[in-house]
């Protein structure tokens, strides 16, 4: 007997291709023009016609592009368990908290130094400074979220709790950056824009290895994760440890979006709206279809804002934040107005 | 004891209701029930009177006050989430949230305690799923989406989906509520016959008195003074279903073996 579930191997093999081709796109793409020929030849160590294309190539596109992918789709993959889990569209990665207290961490960082009136070294600025602290505020938020969700039974309240020390940390950045310096402020926005350059391969290798981790993990509970779509208490009959279930998510989602956030700033966008696009692309709720699916969504969806923020041929690079929700949101709300509705 | 004579439920002394940190809250107590396999079961009661509750506490999804259950002999409370899944289905009143699941995967999902970690189904668990479509008639029903049935259909689906579980013993939760009265003697029907034919015990709370009068095997009445558990004919024959409903509206009518409203 065949079994009907779809496999959409076709969009999938569609999929990884327009992958591929985005990703030689967005290398190929910057303020230096490197023909495509010598693009090859950096990969396979060949022949490279001038030094600087290679080094370029290899130590400054590459390493953005490997962020790209693993930050889209680390982001794409939380928002849908969070999704999932909650069963709110409304959801994303950033609804335990993480974002908000990664932000609180960079903003005591930057802007808490003048306030509390001490000086801290210029080591505390660079890439390591900015993520240690980070993860630092990510983690404090994270477990004082976790902690609430411990005592409560009802997911819902969760959400509304996340939310909750999201405002809270709002309120404390807005006072720190009251009393901070115009340079200071300047400092802190562009660390909120996001970025996805600037990582070294050993902070790559941190970012890839969590991010295994994290989709180890997540692979381990596709299944409660399908039958927690007919509700808790069906899953539960079927044999689900409903806790257990909504621990690993949690666990795997401060996982991924800890580290990602860790290291390129707080993303906005896209770990809410790729789950929408891909579930309107696939139209399944299966998650052994969804989380690849919304994986390879999520980086290619990452590499083509980045191309773009880019602004071929020119120096300039805007803040990718902005192009994720510039870029994104409208194809949502045409997606939407299109097809009239998502189901989860 | 031969194999027949076996209690798939055996309840004793149970109490059930609800503990909070201050108080505990009794719904009812003194429950005693036996129930043999294959029987087709229908607990009726007024609103509130604590059918669900009944059923939460049989079906393990929350803990009795005081008394023991057994299920196919075994401690109720002995049971892990795994091998209650094996035992005991559940069809549940609550709305499905939204979803775009086919309802292949919907009646699959019931496969889900027997299948690997990552849920594959092996040829046996597709034999299962393909015969539950048959046994509820929604074969045909098998590629549209979860969001496209009819009340009627989804309950029968719902229906597949628990039979695909494949365990001895079904519970549902008001299954007939939103349906019309054809759909609903469809659904019993079906109930019946899944527990005449295959030795299913089915236990299902429902407002449809007068079905139940002609269709369950055995019927368990629970009102504010008493519960009691018994064949049909032998519960009207003791004029137990008259204390059902404790009202003056209506009465039960033991010649034509159905609730009335009073003329008086």
């Amino acid at each position: 007997m065949v079994s009907p579930i779809k496999s959409y191997k076709n969009t999938f093999i569609i999929l990884i291709f327009a992958l591929l081709i985005i990703s030689i796109v967005n290398i190929s793409l910057g303020s230096v023009y490197i023909p495509l020929k010598q693009i090859f030849l950096s990969f396979v160590n060949g022949d490279v016609e001038k030094d600087t294309w290679h080094s370029i190539i290899l130590s400054y596109r590459l390493p953005k592009a490997i962020t790209a992918i693993i930050v889209g789709s680390g982001l794409s993959i939380s928002g849908l368990l969070m999704q999932t889990l909650f069963r709110n569209p409304l959801a994303g990665p950033f609804v335990l908290g993480i974002s908000s207290g990664a932000s609180l961490g960079v903003a005591i960082l930057i802007l808490g130094a003048s306030f509390l009136g001490v000086s801290i070294g210029s080591y505390a600025y660079t890439n390591f400074g900015l993520a240690i602290a980070a993860s630092l505020g990510a983690f404090l938020v994270l477990s004082a979220v976790m902690l609430a969700a411990l005592k409560v039974r009802n997911t819902m309240s969760i959400l509304i709790i996340g939310l909750m020390f999201g405002s809270l940390t709002a309120a404390v950045i807005s006072i720190l950056a009251y009393f901070s310096s115009a340079s200071e402020l300047q400092q802190y926005m562009f660390w909120s824009f996001g970025s996805l350059g600037n990582l070294s391969w050993k902070e790559i290798t941190v970012l890839f290895i969590t991010f295994l981790i994290g989709i180890l993990l997540v692979i381990f509970i596709i299944k409660p994760l399908n039958s927690l779509l007919l509700g808790e208490n069906y899953a539960k009959s079927m044999g689900v440890n409903v806790k257990k279930t909504r621990n690993l998510v949690l666990i795997a989602t401060s996982l991924l979006t800890g580290v990602i956030t860790a290291f390129s700033g707080p993303i906005a966008f896209i770990g809410l709206a790729v789950p929408h696009i891909t579930k309107l692309l696939f139209n399944t709720s299966n998650h052994k279809t969804l989380i690849p699916a919304v994986a390879i969504c999520g980086a290619i969806i990452m590499l083509i804002c980045d191309s773009i923020s880019q602004l071929p041929t020119s120096e300039y690079t805007l803040p990718i934040n902005a192009i994720t929700s510039l870029f994104g949101a409208p194809i949502i709300i045409w997606l939407l107005v299109r097809k009239r509705k998502i189901y989860y | 004891m031969t194999p027949t004579e076996k209690h798939i439920i055996k309840v004793t002394n149970l109490s059930i209701g609800y503990t909070s940190k201050k108080q505990i809250s009794t719904i009812a107590s003194n429950l005693n029930i036996t129930l043999k396999a294959g029987k087709m079961v229908c607990l009726l009661g007024k609103n509130g009177i604590g059918k669900s509750t009944l059923l939460r506490t049989l079906t393990k999804v929350q803990p009795a006050l005081s008394g023991e259950i057994f299920i196919d002999e075994t401690k109720l409370k002995s049971f892990t989430n795994n091998q209650l899944a094996k035992t005991l289905s559940l069809v549940l009143t609550e709305r499905l949230p939204d979803s775009s699941l086919t309802v292949f995967e919907l009646v699959a999902l019931g496969r889900q305690p027997f299948t690997n970690w990552i849920g594959y189904l092996t040829s046996e668990d597709m034999q299962i799923i393909y015969s539950a479509f048959e046994k509820t008639n929604t074969k045909h029903l098998m590629n549209i989406k979860c969001y496209e049935l009819s009340d009627g259909q989804l309950q029968r689906v719902l229906i597949a989906r628990a039979l695909t579980q494949n365990t001895p013993i079904i519970v549902l939760d008001e299954p007939t509520a939103h349906l019309d009265l054809h759909h609903t003697i469809k659904t019993f029907s079906l109930l019946k016959n899944l527990a005449s034919e295959f030795n299913k015990t089915i236990i299902i709370s429902t407002h449809e008195t007068n079905l139940a009068l002609q269709l369950a095997d055995e019927l368990w009445l629970m009102s504010t003074s008493n519960f009691v558990s018994g064949k049909t004919d032998e519960l009207i024959e003791n004029n137990e279903l008259d204390k059902l409903f404790e009202s003056d509206l209506i009465s039960f009518n033991k010649t034509l073996k159905q609730f009335t409203i009073s003329s008086s």
